[in-house]
């Protein structure tokens, strides 16, 4: 079937470096000893641990649930028992540690009991829990949670699978493609199914023939309804809105995803991995990683969720002068400050790099406003101007200028020839301006807050002096009955009663005058006994003080 | 002349109905000038600066009664962004006032607590919960790290707790230019 392709702008033609890790079929990395599974596996909010340390847990258990709209359920890779509980190194850029589940594995790799998840007779939402709880996410390096991108079910018309691995040396996506390719057509038909998909394109780069030629078969025999599109290499053209662009002509604008303009876009390997939890009713264990670089047997292992990446490495024999490894692609992936963390969902590649393979970037020169970077940015941006604003820490401007459009691809520090780290500094404006905006929510919260709690009090204060009032209006209503019931010189007698001490009688004439300044010439000589002699007071009196003390 | 004069009387009642109508319709509530350094300071509410919350400070600094350097959560940073706007020069930040510190929340040690409601009652963000004579606790999203909970505790048990590090508030730092590689380059 030949269609009409479309083109964006800029991108970078690279050298794949794909061969050396292609040319081996998929293999399975062994069992390790300890397996350390981090809660946080992408999305925004980390997993709910539910195991305690000491408990056994089977193949496939869930260790922690989904805790939040977006987030994802954690499973047990392997069969063992919970040894630890807690922080340990993750692989982040900044080395920091993050909340983990440790498995000391058996080696039984005993299954907890499954079975397939019966589709056809369940609802939309039950099929979307089912991969909520089956931990898949995508696996195309962002990690957000698959249930989530699926939506409402309704407003998509094109679904597209990404098989483009656009960055250089990665090719775990290849493998799975030219081995499991009925695999993935069959989650891609469970996934066209959930979002109600007419149309299902699978885009791959025109570098991988023996994918292509595979996914074409397996398309042949399964259903003809789907279109394999082989699409130009060209960096990045796995990019979401670049292979949305390249395939329907769909331009995605600033804010906006593709499922606002009918489509939606799922990796090859999420595919896989919603066929084995739809119908194996497997969780998302494992995964495949290409390992490659200064190794002398690189290649593609599928190795268990929580496996240490140095374990990892070691399969692929790195050579001696190995110094720096990179998680990700040498585009947008990042070094490791250290290797013994554990692998995640999103970890597609580790490549070990030296010196002579893939130097370190040269040190920056001043920008000599060439517009080269803007010639390559895929995202129509001007990165040149960004970079002054960022580096400037004018975040406003930065932001004006649409920052946040920036997908981080790489391709203008590339093509720098001051060879400034572009991306560098993008990141960090951005970070800084998410924080920024962070503080000023919770500032803005706080000052709700502080300002709902002035209102309260002076609200609690109101009420209770308007109960005050309303229980000295009450006590001279009843004094004066007194008075009225009893004749004039009695009045006098009960005053003097009242309060000793009391200041000279009132005038016969206004009983309830007479009561009011009773009651003030007590409440004054009651403050005066009190200042006088602090511990001095008579039990009645203290009695008469406690409803004031008390409020 | 007498042309003039009623022309002129004329322009006059004009402008002034619709100055008056303009004064009426347009009235602005509140003073902006507040409203933009209220903006600007940190909502902390924690009284460092000598006025019971930060609205008060910002309607004095509009006064023109109090300096733009009291404010020390604010740091440096919130002194160069009053300046900015107020049009005038930075000052350090008032040492009498205290100095700058790193986020900090509060923490109630719980096995510590009496459960008096003296915190609860000094928090100006209502972050803590509890009832009296049951155990207190700090809402951490909600709590600015202003300290006015600390003095009122009458065993101790609160504690400033620094906000640390975690990959969820991780920040990428500024790229650093390496001297002495740029110097090793030809």
């Amino acid at each position: 079937m030949i269609s009409r392709l479309f083109s964006f702008h800029g991108g970078l033609k690279l050298d794949d470096h794909k061969d050396i890790s292609a040319a081996t079929p998929i293999r399975p990395a062994p069992l390790s000893k300890r397996l350390i599974v981090p809660l946080h596996q992408g999305g925004r909010q980390p997993a709910r641990v539910i195991v305690s340390v000491g408990q056994q847990v089977a193949k496939g258990e869930i260790i922690a649930v989904a805790d939040g709209l977006f987030s994802s359920a954690v499973h047990a890779p392997s069969s063992g028992s919970v040894s630890d509980i807690g922080p340990y190194p993750v692989a982040h850029p900044s080395g920091l540690s993050a909340d983990c589940v440790v498995i000391e594995t058996d080696g039984e790799e005993r299954w907890i009991e499954h079975q397939p998840f019966d589709l056809e007779h369940a609802s939309r939402e039950q099929a979307l829990a089912w991969l909520r709880d089956c931990g898949v996410v995508g696996l195309g390096g962002a990690a957000f949670p698959s249930h989530v991108k699926l939506g409402r079910g309704s407003g998509v018309d094109t679904l597209i699978l990404n098989g483009a691995e656009c960055e250089p040396w990665i090719t775990c996506d290849d493998r799975l493609m030219r081995e499991r390719a009925v695999d993935i057509l069959s989650g891609a038909r469970i996934l066209a199914q959930l979002l109600g998909a007419r149309e299902l394109i699978v885009g791959i780069e025109d570098n991988k023939p023996e994918a292509i030629a595979a996914m074409r078969a397996a398309a042949a025999e399964i259903d003809a309804g789907l279109r394999v599109q082989p699409v130009p290499a060209l960096y990045p053209m796995g990019g979401e809105k670049q292979l949305i662009r390249t395939l329907t002509g769909k331009e995605i604008p600033f804010g906006k995803i593709g499922f606002d303009f009918g489509v939606q876009c799922f990796n090859v390997g999420t595919a896989y991995a919603v066929h084995r939890a739809i119908r194996h009713g497997e969780p998302l264990l494992s995964r495949i990683v290409t390992l490659t670089g200064n190794v002398s047997n690189a290649g593609n292992w599928e190795a268990l969720i929580g496996t240490p990446l140095d374990e990892l490495l070691a399969l692929a024999q790195p050579k001696v002068d190995t110094d720096r490894h990179l998680l990700g692609g040498p585009m947008m992936g990042f070094a490791l400050p250290q290797l013994d963390v554990p692998l995640v969902k999103a970890g597609n590649c580790i490549i070990a790099a030296s010196p002579r393979l893939l130097p370190a970037p040269p040190a920056e020169l001043p920008c000599i406003r060439c517009t080269a970077c803007a010639s390559a940015c895929p995202a129509e941006l001007q990165p040149f101007e960004l970079y002054w604003f960022s580096r400037a820490r004018n975040f406003d401007k930065a932001r004006d200028y649409q920052l946040f459009d920036c997908i981080e691809c790489g391709c203008c520090a590339y093509v720098c020839p001051s060879h400034i780290p572009l991306v560098d500094y993008f990141r960090f404006a951005k970070s800084e301006i998410r924080a920024r905006d962070q503080e000023q929510a919770a500032a803005d919260q706080a000052r709700d807050r502080f300002e709902f709690r002035n209102f309260r009090q002076e609200r609690e204060k109101e009420e209770k002096a308007a109960k005050l009032a309303a229980k000295a209006a009450e006590t001279r209503a009843k004094l004066a009955a007194d008075n009225a019931a009893k004749p004039n010189e009695t009045a006098n007698e009960t005053v003097a009663d009242a309060s000793p001490n009391a200041a000279p009688a009132a005038s016969p004439g206004a009983p309830a005058d007479d009561a009011r300044q009773a009651l003030i010439a007590a409440a004054l000589e009651r403050a005066r006994q009190r200042q006088t002699s602090a511990t001095a007071s008579s039990p009645a009196t203290a009695a008469d003080e406690q409803p004031p003390a008390a409020s | 002349m007498l042309t003039a004069i009623l022309v002129m009387t004329g322009l006059a009642v004009v402008l002034g109905a619709v100055l008056g109508y303009a004064s009426v319709h347009y009235r602005v509530e509140g003073d902006p000038l507040v409203e933009q350094i209220d903006a600007i300071l940190p909502q902390t509410q924690c009284g460092q600066c000598g006025f019971p919350g930060c609205r008060p400070y910002a309607e004095a600094i509009a006064r023109g009664e109090a300096e733009i350097n009291q404010c020390p959560p604010g740091g440096e940073d919130g002194i160069h962004k009053l300046a900015d706007l107020l049009g005038r020069d930075f000052v350090p930040l008032s040492e009498e006032h205290g100095e700058e510190k790193p986020t900090a929340v509060a923490v109630i040690d719980e096995q510590v607590c009496i459960g008096c409601t003296l915190c609860i009652q000094a928090c100006p963000v209502d972050a803590i919960v509890g009832a009296a004579k049951q155990m207190h606790t700090v809402v951490e999203p909600l709590c600015t790290g202003c300290e006015l909970c600390v003095a009122p505790c009458p065993v101790d048990c609160i504690a400033m707790v620094p906000v640390a590090e975690t990959v969820h508030n991780w920040k990428w730092k500024y790229p650093v230019v390496k001297l002495n590689e740029a110097r090793k380059e030809p």
